[in-house]
């Protein structure tokens, strides 16, 4: 039996909205089997996985804080996909953004006022668009690609952080602790609901973002001029549009969301700069912006579904007493799973036994 | 054995695992798949060898299944790339973070193990040669096997038909189907045997190179293959004279930061990848030559018509 396709002659709306919830739900089959070969009941497990984190406040608050950097970071790589640029460096722009951004907090500690967040947040932006910027000069002038100049990047970015926060930057009064001094008030990014939980407006970043970036692709030019580069380059240079300048937009504006994401991260729940700041949102993030299927609002609601794969390999770990690898797990069979479903949108799978093939001639 | 042949003898170590996944690429690419889950499949092998290793106590029982889990691993890409036609570019990335979930919870019982690792065969006569034959003639099988790999694909490549073959699906899978070749079948077994090398390479990591298990040991050496591969342009003996040179690259800043150069081991740790980068921006500079050489059909889709 071999497995064919046949083209649709338009893309199947039922399977445009359905299948990354087939996505998911194949997911969970597999964790099922996985648990189960793992010797863990299947159904307990996935509760702890999967639901528990849902059923308290506090734990509500930390889905929020896991999924505010995945949304922002997300929402950027989904016009950089759009436009047919690969910028996989996300995690390297994100710490960038976050060094960038905590200059004034860590250099400056005097320098304090209502002014010091504000521009905390447009230098995390900045940083993170000027280290996307590298992959995208490269692309454009010497013909880069770009795939892999942004992942070696991610790779430096890391060892930046590390020398900086063991050298120069380390808190003098930190016991030789690798870490920065902690930021100072005005440096912190505030607490939505102080009184029943630690989220902050990291989150209503993410809201923000997202309606931005959906109304940018829905009814701006720009939305426009990036799809159509990005089906076809030709078709664009008809329409007047110029490709690498193209390349450059795709990654400053895929760059500056991952620096946002990382100064809000470092600014709101770490409150300092440590040698690892991130679980790995960068790589996540993609993820999350194929599950959402590179659609702004898709992703809000993908960004969440992914949080919660972190807070259940938390949980798994305490509570079943799972490796937290298993979050990694679910993350890649996910995105194999939407991958496998998106093909269902576009064409008809069939089931063909060899004979039949025979009988008609071709193979 | 005096100093510069221990350096050497290092340099190579080192350059074997990036050899391996590079020529395994090169070859997946050469039928123009581009898998970028050469990370995920090296640390998979790697996770599997050394379990195999540990438990058997056969390093070459490891190796071999390192290999195989390399081969099976790399199935999954293939069922999703060229039997559902899915982005090539985003599945590799998921074949990658899956890699590096699984082989952590495959690893999390060995961490902090001694390893078994693979002895030295010293073949008869020629390694008694001066000066070369240690080097050479002196190595593990895995060695052995990444030298005879880059001779082997190169005649394959190269002189033969199935060789041929595979280079013109590559480069133009329309015309390769229609004059009957078989374009999917072809590839999934290039995308086999590119598995099967990326495992063997991260088996030689946990079982030659630092006889133990470290989660994400790989360290981004799949990207680093990658990206020889391009270095290459897409030629096994450069893609050799790459990985050497990348070995060097490595070992020359371990032993700047055990001399305690007055650079931070930062610096001299991130230099392997900002060589990569920029050896990537002097190959791909040329234009035309780029164009030249790469597949034609690299990481497009291929669906039959009938």
């Amino acid at each position: 039996m071999r497995i064919e396709l046949e083209r649709r002659r338009q893309q199947s709306p039922l399977f445009s909205i359905f299948s990354p919830f087939l996505a998911l739900l194949l997911t969970i089959l597999a964790g099922v089997i996985i648990f189960w070969m793992l010797g863990k009941n299947p159904f307990s497990a996935l509760f702890s996985f999967f639901v528990e984190p849902l059923t308290e406040v506090w734990s509500l608050h930390e889905l929020t804080i896991k999924a505010a950097p995945l949304i922002i970071i997300a929402v950027g790589l989904s016009v950089c996909f759009r436009s047919n640029n690969w910028n996989i460096g996300a995690e390297g722009q994100f710490i960038m953004g976050a060094i960038a951004g905590s200059i004034l907090p860590v250099l400056l500690p005097n320098m304090q006022g209502y002014y010091v967040l504000p521009l905390m947040v447009v230098m995390g932006m900045l940083g993170g668009g000027a280290y996307a910027a590298i992959p995208a000069l490269l692309k454009t002038r010497f013909n880069t690609n770009e795939i892999l100049s942004s992942l070696m990047l991610v790779y430096v970015a890391q060892l930046f952080l590390d020398w900086l926060v063991r050298g120069a930057w380390r808190n003098p009064e930190g016991f030789n602790f690798p870490e920065t001094r902690e930021f100072h008030d005005y440096a912190v990014l505030p607490e939505l609901f102080p009184s029943s939980g630690p989220t902050n407006y990291g989150f209503v970043f993410a809201i923000i973002v997202t309606l931005l970036t959906w109304f940018m692709m829905r009814h701006m030019l720009k939305g426009f001029e990036v799809s159509v580069l990005g089906q076809s380059t030709r078709a664009g240079r008809f329409a007047g549009f110029s490709n690498s300048r193209m390349v450059f937009f795709a990654f400053l504006f895929s760059g500056a969301l991952a620096g946002l994401a990382g100064i809000s991260e470092v600014s709101g729940a770490i409150e300092r700069l440590q040698p690892v700041i991130s679980p790995g949102y960068g790589f996540t993030a993609i993820i999350v912006a194929f599950l959402g299927r590179l659609n702004p609002l898709g992703i809000f609601a993908a960004g969440l579904v992914l949080a919660l794969t972190y807070l259940g390999g938390e949980a798994a770990q305490i509570s079943i007493g799972l490796p937290d690898k298993i979050a990694d797990v679910f993350q890649g069979l996910l995105l194999f799973f939407v991958l496998g479903c998106d093909t269902l949108i576009n064409y008809r799978v069939k089931f063909v036994l060899d004979r039949a093939v025979k009988e008609g001639g071709a193979s | 054995m005096d100093l510069t042949q221990a350096v050497i003898l290092t340099i190579m170590t080192a350059a074997t695992p990036l050899l391996l996944a590079a020529i395994g690429e090169l070859v997946v690419e050469r039928s123009g798949v581009l898998n970028l889950g050469v990370e995920g499949m090296i640390i998979m092998g790697a996770a599997v060898a050394f379990a195999v290793a540990k438990v058997s106590g056969n390093p070459y029982l490891g190796a071999l299944c390192g290999a195989l889990t390399g081969a099976a691993f790399s199935l999954l890409f293939g069922f999703l790339t060229l039997t559902l036609v899915t982005n090539q570019v985003a599945t590799g990335l998921s074949l990658t973070i899956l890699g590096l979930g699984l082989s952590g919870m495959i690893g999390e019982s060995f961490v902090g193990q001694a390893g078994v690792p693979l002895n030295e065969i010293a073949i008869p006569v020629l390694s008694s040669i001066p000066f070369v034959g240690p080097l050479l003639f002196n190595q593990d099988i895995i060695f052995y096997i990444s030298i005879l790999l880059i001779f082997g694909v190169s005649w394959f490549l190269f002189r033969t038909r199935a060789g041929l073959r595979l280079r013109a699906i590559g480069d133009n899978h329309h015309s390769a189907h229609a004059l009957g070749t078989p374009v999917i079948r072809t590839r999934y077994l290039a995308v086999m045997f590119g598995g099967a090398c990326a495992g063997l390479a991260g088996a030689q990591l946990c079982l030659v190179y630092t006889p133990q298990w470290v989660e994400n040991m790989s360290a981004g050496r799949g990207w680093i293959a990658l990206a020889l591969v391009v270095f290459g342009s897409w030629r096994p003996l450069r893609v050799l004279a790459g990985a050497y040179l990348f070995g060097a690259v490595t070992i020359g800043q371990l032993h700047a930061q055990a001399l305690g150069v007055a650079i931070p081991s930062q610096f001299l740790s991130a230099l392997p990848y900002l060589a990569t980068i920029v050896v990537l921006v002097l190959i791909s500079r040329n234009r035309r030559l780029t164009l030249m050489n790469t597949p034609a059909c690299l990481g497009q889709g291929f669906v039959p018509d009938r």
